[in-house]
């Protein structure tokens, strides 16, 4: 393993790319599209080599990098990937190009990125919004994406978890539909409430690490994860920071109380950006439950288990039961994945290494299978014009393809055998049986909802008369084919072949469960009323 | 020292003053009366041309001694002029951060061609004697020397090792704001209510803090803040008019910071001030009221820690509630500026709560990145015109985003940076301010802060929507672009960054200002 700094590498591409976006003359829409295109494919590339270099069985992190940033407060510019991490800067790395190609024509169309034709009716010319500044944000959000999982140290993943926001904040807000702003702010302002509560728990943790070691310090404060789980921790603390985190996480993911965000988010935002948003950004909640509640608490993370695993199950099923209800195609997939979510959650807090195991492969599943239901989905509502579901109908025989994509997507959505999330969704079922058979049980209704809205869903839109509207609809173009294409054969891949990828998180699989499990039982009530 | 012995002898010495590490101070209230006799004896034509370089070097010269104080090998740490001032490392770091901030509202004052000012401020308003001044081009170049005097004050505020002196500055630093507010060039009725209700207001702060001052010489014997200490310590006076008298000195100071419940003035002055005024007021007489407050309840009333904590922690608490919850109502940008400066009082209050030397130098830092984003962010304000002026209303900056991209998109920046976004300025003062007050012990008050800037980060993420995700209107304002207003602008947002990205020097230059204590 050499020393170049592949990580900051990766951050740095897109970010210097968004960078020099933004720098472009008004006009160079075209350039623009080409160069972003061209870094995000340089760097998907450089993860697949990561990938590659990578040694399962290695040293925990790879590819580590660590330089002082803030010297002051012990902020480190720390970054390395376990498989974990790895396997989801693959995931974000190869969507990235995916939604840029996906987007090339539909970014600055009013109407095209899933809103009405601005200009129905009155006869002025449809309005445009800059592409340029839309391939930017996406960039700059690969770069936030990236550096998040990539991230090591709990200050520098707070910075980018933060700074995440914003690029997509402009995303729904500036190329999103009639109710954008709405939506906009109501993701921002959802989000940053989470990660204040989190910076408090930030800041707990440096303030508790820089205490002398016989407090149960370390002597020195730090915001390295590794450092910090060995802080010896009283219960009633770690609970608290435990909250911190796990609130923001369960935000961002989103579990179920918290999740009113996401339906409005995905109602208004172009389907492209959905993609991230979905298929990664919410993943940063899951992979933040992993990497600091578990790792960091995980005396508090039982304490907390079986709160988390009954929103979990509620989620599954509930998310499941408003999907079936909607009417938008949109509002449909984010009701799916608050339900997929819910199968996650349950993975990780099931404690058990098929659980978890299960659960982070479905979170590079997810990832991809959601990402190619909202790809297909954004480009029926650019021929349309309309994400609602009675806007179609017998699509499949004006444009065989599309359907057909559209109907593998939803297919891989309902956990069908041989492709890719029914193993995850079996392993999380298997995990979670072995020590909560209720939930398990409940969970599994899950699964038969799934194929109601995914079925239904396409009986309506693609079966059936064709609409009038539908009838001129073109079928899916070779751009689109080369969106699809490649989404829907990773799919069918890792549907019969998950291994490679249960090697890569299977070494982050045993560090949480050894962390879980040599802790003490949590503490009982008794214990809590007898402290001071 | 005997005064009566000293009269008797009919022979009062000459103080012995530390003129090399009083320098800065000297050379602001040097230029400020220069500044005064330019406008008694340079013709009118000239005045303008004399004064701003004037003020200028003025400023650069306070500011290059302060450094050059600062890199000494051993820098200032002593009680000069006879025990008036106390010059230490959180002066020095005042004392710069002030000077710089000075310099870039200076950028803004100095704007020419779309000057703030009313060309005559004794023409009533509307008046014909308003007309004829107006068209006969007359510029009010006494603005300079009012503002050097304030700076002055401002800089002698927050070093001020006694109670009088630190009186004698808050009125200096006062009495020119005073005018100042009355000064704007349109909407003039606004700006001069604004002066007359800030004065009254202030007058009353002021006597407030005198009363407190005097209630302290009679429990202590003394006006010094270390004479005060040391009586605290040994516990020998009357407790009634200690309370008292610490209870109506923090009134006068919240007062200048604008704490709630002592903030009434600042949404009517911030709204009624030539936009520039607004400026120098929200970041310099912030960083220097702050200082003032931390050397009192550092020096004078550590001792009394446990007494002032509560109250601190119950007005750190409205002043972030309060300023973070009325902002969202605002429609004037300007007011929703001076309800999340009330908020931002409030997070730097949990700094002082701290009682550290992290909580000092936390502080310190958040003073310099707040003032420089708040310039940055009116500097814009003024750039936003239409017929009437400035274009305040929030209504009418619907659309910004699409026509002036740049602009709107600094004014964003600088609004992440209020909401204390990673990767800006606000963020890292945040972070420094909320640290120290957790390891202080002062968690809950924390998440208090944490939840305001929740609310906070509402109203400033309102103003992105309207700017980058409503329509423009049709008659919407033009964006004027003065060069003087663009330097302001982008020393603002390049601090913003810089304090955001790589704040290592200046936390570093913090820290050590702050670990050299205040001097006793």
């Amino acid at each position: 393993m050499d020393d170049f700094p592949w990580l900051s590498l990766l951050i740095a591409l897109p970010a210097v790319g968004a960078l020099a976006l933004a720098l472009l003359p008004k006009g160079s829409d075209a350039l623009a599209k080409r160069l972003a295109l061209a870094i995000s494919l340089v760097v998907a590339a450089l993860t697949v080599v990561l990938a590659f270099r990578f040694e399962v069985g290695g040293p925990r992190f790879q590819f580590a990098e660590k330089y002082w940033w803030i010297k002051q407060f012990g902020v480190h510019w720390g970054l390395g990937v376990d498989g974990l991490a790895l396997a989801m800067i693959v995931l974000s790395a190869i969507l990235v190009p995916l939604v840029l190609l996906a987007s090339w024509n539909a970014a600055d169309r009013y109407g095209g990125a899933g809103e009405p034709p601005a200009s129905a009716g009155d006869g002025t010319p449809a309005r445009t919004r800059s592409a340029k500044a839309y391939f930017a944000l996406i960039l700059a959000l690969e770069a936030m994406m990236i550096g998040v999982f990539a991230a090591t140290d709990v200050f520098l993943f707070y910075v980018f978890f933060e700074a995440m926001l914003i690029p997509v904040y402009f995303i729904i807000g500036y190329y999103g539909g009639p109710q954008r702003s709405y939506a906009a702010v109501k993701f921002l302002l959802y989000s940053l409430f989470g990660g204040l509560l989190m910076l408090v728990a930030v800041i707990g943790l440096y303030v508790l690490s820089a205490r002398p070691p016989a407090q149960g310090g370390l002597g020195e404060g730090t915001f390295m994860v590794d450092q910090l789980a060995r802080l010896d921790l009283d219960p009633t603390t770690a609970k608290w920071l435990f909250l911190g985190f796990f609130i923001a996480f369960a935000i961002k993911a989103p579990l179920v109380p918290f999740h009113t965000w996401l339906p409005d988010a995905a109602g208004q935002a172009p389907a492209g950006a959905l993609v991230l948003i979905v298929g990664v950004l919410d993943k940063v909640g899951t992979y933040g439950m992993l990497r600091f509640c578990l790792e960091l608490f995980p005396g508090a993370a039982k304490w907390a288990t079986p709160v988390v695993l009954t929103l979990a199950v509620i989620g599954i099923v509930y998310g499941a039961i408003l999907a079936i209800g909607q009417i938008d195609l949109k509002r449909l997939i984010a009701y799916t994945s608050i339900s997929h979510f819910g199968f996650i959650a349950l993975g990780i807090f099931a404690m058990t290494s098929q659980g978890q195991a299960g659960a982070m492969l479905y979170m590079v599943n997810h990832g991809f299978a959601t990402g190619a239901l909202f790809l297909v989905a954004g480009f029926m509502i650019v021929r349309r014009g309309s994400a609602r579901i009675d806007a179609y109908g017998g699509v499949q025989k004006v444009a065989p393809l599309l359907a057909g994509a559209f109907l593998i997507s939803g297919l891989a959505s309902l956990s069908l055998p041989g492709l890719a999330p029914f193993v995850s969704e079996l392993l999380v079922l298997v995990g979670t049986f072995s020590q909560y058979q209720v939930a398990a049980v409940v969970a599994t209704t899950g699964l038969v909802l799934s194929a109601i809205y995914i079925l239904w869903a396409y009986q309506r839109t693609m079966n059936g008369p064709t609409a009038d509207a539908v009838k001129g609809m073109p079928d899916l173009s070779r751009r689109e084919v080369a969106v699809v294409a490649p989404i829907l054969a990773i799919i069918v891949a890792l549907g019969f072949y998950p291994r490679p990828v249960l090697d890569m998180v299977n070494p982050t699989v045993k560090q949480t469960m050894s962390r879980v499990q040599t802790q003490d039982p949590a503490p009982t009530v008794a214990e809590k009323g007898a402290r001071p | 020292m005997n005064v009566t012995g000293v009269l008797a002898q009919n022979d009062i010495p000459a103080p012995h003053i530390e003129y090399g590490d009083v320098a800065p101070l000297l050379v602001v209230f040097g230029v400020a009366v220069l500044g005064v006799l330019v406008e008694a004896f340079v013709g009118r034509g000239w005045r303008y041309r004399v004064q701003v370089p004037l003020a200028f070097l003025g400023l650069v010269a306070a500011f290059g001694w302060t450094i050059a104080l600062a890199a000494r090998e051993r820098p200032p740490h002593l009680v000069a002029a006879e025990g008036a001032l106390g010059v230490d490392g959180p002066t020095l770091f005042l004392w710069g951060t002030i000077a710089v901030l000075a310099l870039v509202s200076l950028l803004l004052i100095a704007e020419r061609d779309q000057s703030h000012f009313t060309a005559q401020a004794s023409a009533l308003p509307g008046s014909e004697a308003e007309q004829e001044t107006m068209a006969a081009g007359f510029v009010q170049t006494e603005v300079y020397p009012l503002m050097m005097f304030a700076v002055g004050g401002m800089m002698m505020f927050p070093a001020s090792n006694d109670l009088l002196t630190m009186f004698v500055a808050l009125e200096v630093l006062s009495l020119p704001l005073y005018l100042l507010c009355g000064l704007a060039r349109r909407r003039r009725l606004l700006s001069q209510e604004a002066a007359v209700k800030y004065f009254l207001l202030g007058a009353f702060s002021s006597a407030f803090f005198l009363y407190g001052a005097a209630l302290l010489y009679g429990f202590a014997g003394s006006v010094r803040l270390s004479d005060i200490a040391t009586a605290i310590s040994r516990n020998t006076g009357d407790e009634t008019l200690l309370l008292a008298g610490v209870a109506l000195l923090s009134v006068g100071l919240l007062f200048k910071l604008g704490a709630v419940p002592f903030h009434m003035w600042k949404p009517d002055v911030y709204q009624g001030a030539p936009t520039p005024i607004t400026a120098l007021m929200a970041s310099c007489t912030l960083v220097s009221a702050f200082g003032a407050m931390l050397r009192v309840f550092y020096v004078a009333l550590e001792n009394l820690r446990w007494d002032w904590r509560p109250a601190i922690w119950a007005v750190a608490i409205l002043t972030m509630v309060v300023g973070a919850v009325i902002a969202i109502t605002q429609t004037d940008v300007k007011r929703m500026l001076a309800y999340s400066s009330i908020a931002h009082a409030g997070f730097l209050l949990t700094g002082l709560v701290a009682t550290t030397t992290a909580g000092l130098s936390g502080t310190l830092f958040y003073l310099a990145a707040y003032g420089f984003t708040t310039i940055g962010a009116f500097a814009v304000i003024t750039m936003v015109r239409d017929a009437g002026g400035e274009a305040a209303h929030l209504s009418r900056w619907a659309g910004l985003g699409k026509r002036s991209p740049l602009v709107a998109g600094t004014f964003a920046f600088f609004l992440l940076a209020f909401a204390g976004i990673p990767l800006t300025s606000g963020f890292t003062g945040k972070f420094a301010v909320f640290s120290a007050a957790v390891e202080g012990g002062a968690t809950p008050l924390v998440v208090v802060g944490v939840l305001a800037s929740a609310v906070a980060a509402f109203f400033y993420v309102r103003v992105i929507v309207v700017m980058f995700f409503s329509d423009p209107e049709p008659d919407g304002p033009a964006v004027v672009v003065a060069p003087t207003t663009v330097a302001a602008v982008a020393l603002g947002l390049a601090a913003t960054v810089v304090l955001g990205v790589l704040p290592q020097p200046v936390l570093d230059l913090a820290g050590q200002a702050a670990g050299q204590l205040f001097v006793r």
